[in-house]
């Protein structure tokens, strides 16, 4: 079909889609709908992981960010009972500046993105470090150090967030 | 590559269809296994004894009046159970049900796909379970629907963290596969990982109760405080989906829990008696004697399930947390590191 392979459909598919959703997350007015959104984004990319042949990472972000951290966002969003009617309107003064940055960034991202040409593009299909057992070896042999410092990182918000969370002893 | 979507095909219609049907028997059993708990007879008119009790009852939820509240976001409440059932069916598609089939000199796995990071997949599949509730009790428009649909999320997050650390005790002691037809193939030759993980299975197990929003662990849906929980909007079909759909999550989480620790399609002395009937590898027989093994295991633990509803009282809310945070991580941590001494000094872990 128009010289394509059936990977290169499936990438520009989940592309297509991911950008759309991604889009709509900006665009839509009630902020449940834009977790949902985000959500889908998310299985998007999930997908192109699996493209790639690192279904460990796909799953995993699924688990991560789909099954914990959005639902964790919906919780919050449901409780505090958002939606448009609520939603303040931000100051003129305000959208000029954000457009501003908005901007900025696209531009660094252009300047940046101007070199990538001379990457060189590796064949995914065939690669496997992205299945389980190739990327623990490579986690706990090569990057033994820096994944045991990234996880006490982890510890250390952890701890931080259940002091903050913690109820003060009320006082007499 | 035809023959092979004809074979995935008919795996996956068969799978689907193993699932409803367990589901619907699943909830005349209960009916009738309360009765025999509470000394009634339980339904005994539709059909011989009652066999078609989930039938009446499926027309019946069909022919009910729907009925969408005006206030509701009307996409999301459709999306709500949508996505449950979804959810609820999908998890069934890496859980081995038989031993290979060799027809004409081809080999054909009884699962609908063996992906290496099954173990994996099923925890993602249970955490993306929570959004069927979630979606639903919000768009409702309802407080009580609200509060079980938050009722349900913060259980079901405080649940899958005992249950993670769980499974990978397991990992460590069925020999570090996290596809699930090789944990069972694992334990055809040696004994059932329930040997090496009595403590890792009872957490799995309480997780799974929880996970399945299933008694002592239904606050969701708790009538005393929140009139029917997260469904309380939810009428006809929809309403329908929801419990049903609680059924067939109860189905497959026996059947990962038959395959996780007790051996899958295995049992004791199966070698001997396909020797005895003179079956090859391969052959369709020892398939269906394994399958009908896989089966009686999932109803033990259906019966189990059930026997605990009509058994324990509702835990408190803050007794479940207290529960699930405060005695079960910190269980599920112990056995994890029981696990790896286990495993160090029987020399299948080297540092």
């Amino acid at each position: 079909m128009l010289g394509l392979t059936i990977t290169q459909w499936l990438f520009g598919i989940l592309s297509l889609m991911a950008i759309m959703f991604a889009l709509m997350v900006v665009f839509t007015r009630s902020p449940v709908n834009s977790v949902l959104y985000l959500v889908l984004t998310f299985f998007c990319i999930a997908g192109h992981y699996l493209l790639l042949n690192a279904q460990f990472l796909a799953v995993v972000h699924i688990v991560v960010y789909a099954g914990a951290i959005m639902v964790l966002f919906l919780f919050i969003i449901m409780l505090m009972n958002l939606n448009t009617e609520t939603e303040q309107q931000k100051h003129i003064i305000a959208r000029i500046i954000s457009g501003v940055i908005g901007g900025l960034l696209l531009f660094v991202m252009v300047g940046a993105l101007k070199g990538a040409e001379q990457i060189n593009l590796v064949q995914s299909g065939a690669s496997q470090i992205g299945l389980v057992k190739n990327l623990g070896n490579v986690l706990f042999h090569e990057f033994l150090f820096p994944f045991e410092v990234a996880s006490i990182l982890l510890l250390a918000a952890l701890v931080g967030a259940i002091m903050i969370g913690k109820r003060e002893p009320i006082k007499n | 590559m035809t023959a092979f979507i004809i074979y995935k095909a008919i795996m996956c219609g068969g799978v689907f269809l193993l699932c409803l049907a367990a589901a619907a028997y699943a909830t005349l059993w209960e009916r009738k296994f309360a009765a025999f708990l509470q000394d009634r007879k339980g339904p005994s008119r539709a059909g011989w004894g009652g066999i078609l009790q989930p039938v009446a009852d499926g027309v019946k939820m069909f022919m009910k009046e729907e009925i969408i509240p005006n206030v509701s976001n009307r996409s999301l409440f459709i999306l709500g159970p949508s996505l449950f059932m979804i959810t609820a069916v999908i998890t069934s598609s890496v859980v081995p049900w038989a031993k290979p089939v060799m027809i004409g000199g081809q080999v054909y796995d009884m699962q609908i796909t063996d992906i290496n990071i099954g173990v994996i997949y099923l925890l993602g599949v249970a955490s993306i379970g929570v959004y069927g509730i979630m979606i639903g009790g919000w768009s409702s428009n309802n407080k009580f629907a609200l509060l079980g649909a938050v009722r349900a999320s913060s259980q079901m997050i405080s649940y899958e963290i005992p249950m993670g650390i769980a499974l990978i005790a397991l990992i460590i002691s069925s020999g570090g596969s996290l596809s699930l037809k090789e944990i069972v193939e694992g334990q055809d030759a040696g004994f059932a990982n329930i040997v090496w993980q009595p403590l890792g299975f009872l957490i799995f197990f309480i997780c799974a109760l929880a996970e399945t929003n299933r008694a002592p662990f239904d606050l969701p849906e708790c009538e005393t405080e929140l009139v029917g929980g997260y469904h309380t909007e939810y009428s006809s079909m929809k309403l329908g989906l929801y419990l049903f759909a609680e059924y067939i999550n109860m189905f497959i989480s026996s059947a990962v829990m038959a395959t996780l620790y007790f051996g899958g399609y295995n049992f004791p002395f199966a070698h001997e008696l396909y020797e005895k009937l003179g079956l090859a590898d391969g052959s369709v027989w020892i398939s269906v004697i394994g399958f009908g093994a896989l089966m009686t295991k999932i109803f033990g633990f259906v019966c189990l399930f059930m026997w605990i509803r009509w058994t324990l009282p509702r835990f408190r809310y803050d007794q479940l947390m207290n529960l699930g945070w405060k005695s079960l991580l910190p269980l599920s941590l112990l056995n994890l590191v029981i696990t790896v001494a286990v495993e160090y000094f029987r020399g299948n872990i080297k540092l």
